[in-house]
C-alpha cells in the first residue's frame, strides 16, 4: 500500500522515485505513429528529461561568463576581437558572445518549459480532483506503514464497547479536524477508524511554483517587446526633451510607439557630489551623487526631482537612472575680427577617477577652414614625471584646459554620422603640439589665448556664480541619464514573489495521511494510530506520536505498546 | 582624532581575525583527533563484536551440522552493520545533553565557540569602525560568511550531532578566512561606493551568505553521505560474497562505523539544501530588485548574475533529482557537491578574476 497511487495522491511522472514502476515501461509493444509519439511526450516530460535539462541549462549559462557578451558588455566584445582575431569568429559562430539568445541556449529552456508545462497540467488537473476527493479508505494493517502506535484502553464505568469505540474515534476525528486535517470515517465490521489527510498545499505550492516560473518567463519575453532604454546627456541648466530628438541612443522594443512618448521635460538645475577629502581613506572617491532636476510633464505646473544612484526617478511610467557624469567646460572661439563663431559647454568624457576628461570642440562654420580641437581637462592638473599633465584629484582646484588646434575637414559634411567624443583628424592640418613647435593651448577658467595662424581667440569661460570661492563652480557638470520604460517589470517580480511563496509551500509543508483504528477487544479498546508520508516529512513520526499523545490524554489512557 | 581611533579599532578587529583563525585551527586538530579516536574505538567494538560473532557462527555451524540446514552467510554482518547505523541514527538526533561524551569532540566544539566569540568580536568592531554593515567588500563579505557559517553549524549542534563535520567547518573557515588574510584581500575601511548604499545591501548579502552557509553544511554532509554509501556497499558486498566469517574487509575510514547511515545523512543534507534554496532563490529576487534600482534593469546576465544562477539551477536540479528514480543516493550527493563548489567558485574566482559590474571586491 505505502507506495502505490491513489485518488488522493499527487500525481507525478513516471519516473519520481515515490512513483510505483509501471510495467509497461520494460515491455515496449509495438508502437503506432500516435504511439511514438506518446512515447516521445512521455520522454519529454519525464522526471528524468526535466533534471538532465536543468543541468544542461546549468552548463549552457556558464561561457557567457566566462566570454564576454554583447548584452552586456559590447565594448568586451570588440575588445576580444581585437585581442583574439582568429578564435573571435568562430567563438561568434557558436554564439558565444550572445549566449543568453543563441539557438542552443534557447533550445535547452524552451525544451524545459515544454517539459514543465507537459508535467504541471496533467498535475493540476489531478490536484484539483484530489482538492475535492475524500480521504482514502483506511488501511487494513496500519502496523505495516511508516510511522506506527498501539495502545489498549480500559473500557472504564457502564460503557458498553460499541459505544466506547464510537466514541473514541468521533474524538479522534474532532482532533485531527482541529488540526487542520480533512477526515472520513470508514467503519468495517467491529473496526471503527478515521483517515485524514493534510497537505494538500503543498502540492499547490509545488504547482504554483512551476506556473509561476513559467509566468516569470513570459512576462520577460513579452515584456521586452514594450520596453525601451535611452541615453542622453544634459549639461547644468540644460533641458531634455522626452523626444526622439533629444536621445543620444534609444534602444526600443518590437511595440513601443517611438512617437507617443510621454512628453515630458527635465531641465538639470545642479549637478552635485562630494569626493572623500584629501589625506583621508579612499581619498578622492566620489559619492553622494545627486542631479537635481526641475521635472515637467506637458500641461502641468513644474516640480523638483532628483536622482541618485539606486534611487531613479519616476516620471510618468518612465525610470530615470543616473548612469554617469563630468565636466563640460564652455568656450567660446571668436575669429580674427572677433566675432563669436562658437560658444557652447562641451562635455568631456571622464578617463580616470580624478575625472582626467577628454573632449573635442568641432568648428564647422565661420571660420577660412573647419577648426578642431582635442584636449584633455584637468579639474586639479599636476604634471608628471614625464612632463605630462594629469589630475590628482576629482574636484575643481587648479582647473586647466588643454588643447591642442587642427583645421581641414572635419569629415561631417558627408552624412555619415560621426561620434562627439571623437575627431577624425585623417584630412586635417596639426596646427599645435605634437611636432609643430607651437605649444598646446593651456587655459584655466576666465582665460583667453590666441589660436594659431591669427585664426582669433579662444576662452575658457568661468562658469562660477557671483561670489564663488576659488575655482568653485567654475566649469559646468553634466549628467548621462538613463531613461527606461519597462511595463513588464512589475509583472516579473508579481510571477517571482509567486514562485517563492510556492516553494516555501512545495517545500515546508507536510502532506501526510494519519489513520486512528479503535476495535473493541473484551473490555478493553484496541486503538491504533498510523501515518504515511506524502514525499519528504521528517517529522511525521513525530506527528504520530503526538497525536496518540493527545487522544489517549483526552481518553484517560493507561499503557501504550509501540 | 576620530581617524585614528577609527583605525585603532580597525585593527583591533584584525587581531580577533587573527585569534579566531589560531582557534578554529585548534579546535580542527581536536575535531580531527576526535575522528581518529572513533576510529579506533570502532576498530574495538569491531574485535569485540567479531569474537561474539565468531562463536555465534561456530554455535550455528555446529548446529547446521546437526540439522542439515545452511545457516544464512554473511548474515550477521549485515546485522552488525544494521545495529552501528540504528545506534547512530539515534545519537544524530540525541539533544545535546543526551550525547554521547566524544572528549575530543567537546574540545573541539568548545574551540569553535571561542574562535566564533572572537570571529563575532572582530566582525562587530569592523562594522562599527566603517559605520555600516561589515560587508560590502569581499574581505568583509568572506569575514562575515564565515562567521555566519559557524554560527549556522552551532545553532545545528543543538539540534543534530554533526560534530562530525567539525573538522570539516572549521577547516573550511580556517582555509577561507586564512586565505583572505594571507592573499592579502584585507581591505582598509574606505567609504562606501554609491550603488552599495541601499538596504538591500544588508538584505540580499547577508541572505547570501546564509544560504552559502546552509549548502556548506550540506556539502559536508552529501560527502560523509558518499563516504558511507560506499561502506555500506562494500560490507554489503563482502556479506554476499563470504560464506564463511573471515578476515574483515577493508571499507573505508573507521570513523565512518560511528556515523549515521547514507540514508539518514541524505535526508539531512536535503533538509540543508532545501533551506538554502530557499535563501538563494530570494537573494536572486532581491538581487534582481536591487539591479533594478541601481543599474536600470533587474537581470543582465552580468557574470555575478550569471553564477547566481547557475548555482541556483544545479540546486533545482539536485532536488529534482533526490525526486527522480534511480538519481536518489549518491548522484543527488554529487550535485549537491557540485553546487557547493559553485558557491565556493562564485565567492572566489568569479569575484577575483571576472569582469563585471559586481566590482566590489574592493581590490585593485
Ligand atoms: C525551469 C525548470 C524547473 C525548475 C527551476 C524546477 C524547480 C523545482 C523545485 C525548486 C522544486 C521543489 C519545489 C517544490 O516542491 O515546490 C521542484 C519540484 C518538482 N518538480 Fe520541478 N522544476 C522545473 C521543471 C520541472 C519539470 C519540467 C518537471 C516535470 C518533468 C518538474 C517536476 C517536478 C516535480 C514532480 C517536483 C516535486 C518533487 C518532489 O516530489 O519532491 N519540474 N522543481
Amino acid at each position: 500500500m505505502s507506495r502505490s497511487r491513489s485518488d488522493g495522491d499527487p500525481l507525478r511522472p513516471a519516473d519520481h522515485a515515490d512513483a510505483v514502476a509501471d510495467a509497461g515501461e520494460i515491455t515496449q509493444p509495438a508502437l503506432g505513429f500516435v504511439g511514438w509519439l506518446r512515447w516521445g511526450w512521455r520522454q519529454l516530460t519525464s522526471m528524468r528529461t526535466a533534471l538532465v535539462l536543468l543541468l544542461l541549462l546549468a552548463i549552457a549559462a556558464v561561457p557567457g561568463s566566462l566570454v564576454p557578451q554583447r548584452g552586456a558588455d559590447p565594448n568586451g566584445v570588440t575588445q576580444y576581437f581585437i585581442d583574439n582575431p582568429d578564435l573571435a569568429p568562430i567563438l561568434d559562430g557558436f554564439s558565444m558572445f550572445d549566449v543568453y539568445a543563441s539557438p542552443w541556449f534557447s533550445a535547452i529552456y524552451l525544451l524545459l518549459f515544454i517539459s514543465l508545462i507537459g508535467c504541471v497540467i496533467p498535475r493540476t488537473k489531478h490536484h484539483y480532483k484530489a482538492l475535492r476527493a475524500r480521504p482514502p479508505r483506511t488501511p487494513a494493517r496500519l502496523s505495516r506503514l511508516d510511522a506506527h502506535r498501539a495502545t489498549s484502553v480500559e473500557i472504564t464505568g457502564e460503557t458498553d464497547a460499541a459505544t466506547a469505540a464510537s466514541g473514541a474515534v468521533e474524538l479522534a476525528a474532532f482532533q485531527l479536524r482541529k488540526a487542520g486535517y480533512r477526515v472520513e470515517r470508514y467503519d468495517t465490521g467491529a473496526a471503527l477508524s478515521v483517515s485524514a489527510e493534510r497537505g494538500y498545499l503543498r502540492e499547490t505550492g509545488n504547482l504554483v511554483f512551476h506556473a509561476a516560473l513559467v509566468g516569470v518567463l513570459l512576462a520577460v519575453g513579452l515584456g521586452g517587446g514594450f520596453t525601451y532604454t535611452g541615453q542622453t546627456v544634459i549639461i547644468e541648466g540644460r533641458t531634455f526633451v522626452n523626444t526622439l530628438l533629444d536621445y543620444t541612443s534609444f534602444n526600443p522594443g518590437r511595440f513601443v510607439d517611438e512617437e507617443a512618448l510621454e512628453p515630458y521635460s527635465l531641465t538639470l538645475d545642479e549637478f552635485s557630489v562630494t569626493y572623500q577629502p584629501v589625506g583621508e581613506q579612499g581619498a578622492g572617491q566620489a559619492g553622494d551623487f545627486v542631479a537635481h532636476l526641475t521635472t515637467q510633464h506637458a500641461g502641468e505646473a513644474p516640480g523638483a526631482g532628483e536622482v541618485r544612484v539606486n534611487h531613479p526617478l519616476e516620471m510618468a511610467g518612465d525610470r530615470i537612472y543616473l548612469m554617469g557624469n563630468g565636466y563640460a567646460p564652455t568656450m567660446t572661439i571668436r575669429d580674427a575680427d572677433g566675432d563669436v563663431v562658437f560658444s557652447e559647454s562641451v562635455p568631456f568624457l571622464p578617463q580616470d577617477t580624478n575625472m582626467t576628461s577628454l573632449g573635442v570642440v568641432k568648428v564647422p562654420d565661420g571660420l577660412a577652414e573647419q577648426l578642431g580641437l582635442v584636449g584633455f581637462f584637468y579639474p586639479t592638473q599636476v604634471p608628471l614625471q614625464s612632463g605630462a599633465f594629469t589630475s590628482a584629484y576629482p574636484a575643481l582646484v587648479n582647473p586647466v584646459l588643454s588643447l591642442n588646434v587642427f583645421s581641414g575637414d572635419l569629415g561631417i559634411n558627408d552624412g555619415v554620422p560621426r561620434s562627439v567624443y571623437t575627431l577624425d583628424t585623417a584630412d586635417m592640418t596639426r596646427l599645435t603640439g605634437g611636432e609643430t613647435d607651437v605649444p598646446s593651448i593651456e587655459l584655466a577658467p576666465g582665460e583667453t589665448a590666441d589660436l594659431p595662424d591669427g585664426l582669433g581667440t579662444i576662452t575658457f569661460e568661468n562658469d562660477a556664480p557671483e561670489g564663488a570661492e576659488g575655482y568653485e563652480g567654475s566649469v559646468k557638470r553634466y549628467v548621462s541619464l538613463s531613461i527606461h520604460r519597462d511595463a513588464a517589470a512589475t509583472w516579473v517580480l508579481v510571477f517571482a514573489l509567486l514562485a517563492f511563496a510556492g516553494l516555501l509551500a512545495g517545500l515546508f509543508v507536510p502532506r501526510r495521511r494519519l489513520w486512528v483504528k479503535v476495535r473493541p477487544e473484551g473490555q478493553s479498546l484496541h486503538i491504533e494510530y498510523a501515518g504515511l508520508a506524502r514525499g519528504e516529512d521528517p517529522t511525521l513520526d513525530a506527528a504520530v506520536a503526538q497525536l496518540a499523545q493527545r487522544h489517549g490524554d483526552a481518553l484517560g489512557a493507561p499503557s501504550t505498546r509501540a | 582624532m576620530p581617524d585614528s581611533a577609527l583605525l585603532t579599532l580597525d585593527s583591533v578587529s584584525v587581531l580577533m581575525v587573527w585569534t579566531a583563525i589560531a582557534v578554529y585551527a585548534l579546535a580542527f586538530i581536536a575535531y580531527a583527533i576526535d575522528l581518529a579516536r572513533r576510529s579506533a574505538l570502532a576498530v574495538d567494538a569491531q574485535d569485540a563484536k567479531g569474537r561474539e560473532r565468531e562463536l555465534v557462527v561456530a554455535g550455528a555451524r555446529s548446529q547446521a551440522a546437526g540439522g542439515g540446514a545452511d545457516a544464512a552467510p554473511g548474515a550477521s554482518a549485515m546485522d552488525i552493520l544494521r545495529a552501528e547505523e540504528r545506534v547512530a541514527d539515534a545519537a544524530l538526533n540525541a539533544s545535546p545533553a543526551r550525547r554521547s561524551r566524544h572528549i575530543w569532540a567537546r574540545i573541539g566544539t568548545s574551540l569553535t565557540v571561542l574562535g566564533f566569540l572572537f570571529h563575532v568580536g572582530a566582525d562587530v568592531t569592523r562594522g562599527i569602525a566603517a559605520g555600516r554593515v561589515p560587508w560590502s567588500n569581499m574581505y568583509e563579505f568572506a569575514l562575515t560568511g564565515t562567521m555566519l557559517i559557524i554560527a549556522v553549524y552551532l545553532i545545528v549542534l543543538l539540534r543534530y550531532d554533526l560534530r562530525f563535520l567539525g573538522t570539516f567547518i572549521t577547516g573550511l573557515v580556517v582555509v577561507l578566512l586564512g586565505g583572505v588574510m594571507l592573499g592579502g584581500l584585507y581591505v582598509e575601511i574606505v567609504p562606501l561606493m554609491d550603488p552599495l548604499k541601499s538596504v538591500w545591501l544588508v538584505i540580499h548579502v547577508f541572505v547570501a551568505s546564509l544560504a552559502t552557509a546552509l549548502f556548506a553544511i550540506a556539502f559536508g554532509l552529501s560527502v560523509v553521505q558518499l563516504m558511507q554509501g560506499r561502506r555500506e556497499h562494500k560490507v554489503a558486498a563482502a556479506a554476499a560474497s563470504d560464506s564463511v566469517v573471515s578476515t574483515p574487509v577493508k571499507t573505508g575510514p573507521g570513523f565512518l562505523r560511528t556515523l549515521p547511515s547514507s540514508e539518514a545523512l541524505e535526508s539531512l543534507a536535503y533538509r540543508f539544501a532545501i533551506l538554502g534554496f530557499i535563501f538563494w532563490t530570494f537573494t536572486l529576487i532581491a538581487g534582481s530588485i536591487w539591479a533594478n534600482d541601481a543599474w536600470g534593469r533587474y537581470w543582465g546576465f552580468d557574470t555575478k548574475e550569471v553564477w547566481t544562477f547557475v548555482i541556483w539551477v544545479l540546486y533545482a536540479g539536485y532536488i529534482h533529482a533526490r525526486a527522480t528514480r534511480g538519481w536518489r543516493g549518491s548522484r543527488s550527493a554529487w550535485l549537491s557537491i557540485i553546487g557547493f563548489t559553485a558557491v565556493l567558485f562564485n565567492f572566489t574566482i568569479v569575484n577575483m578574476f571576472f569582469k563585471g559590474l559586481h566590482a566590489y571586491s574592493g581590490l585593485s
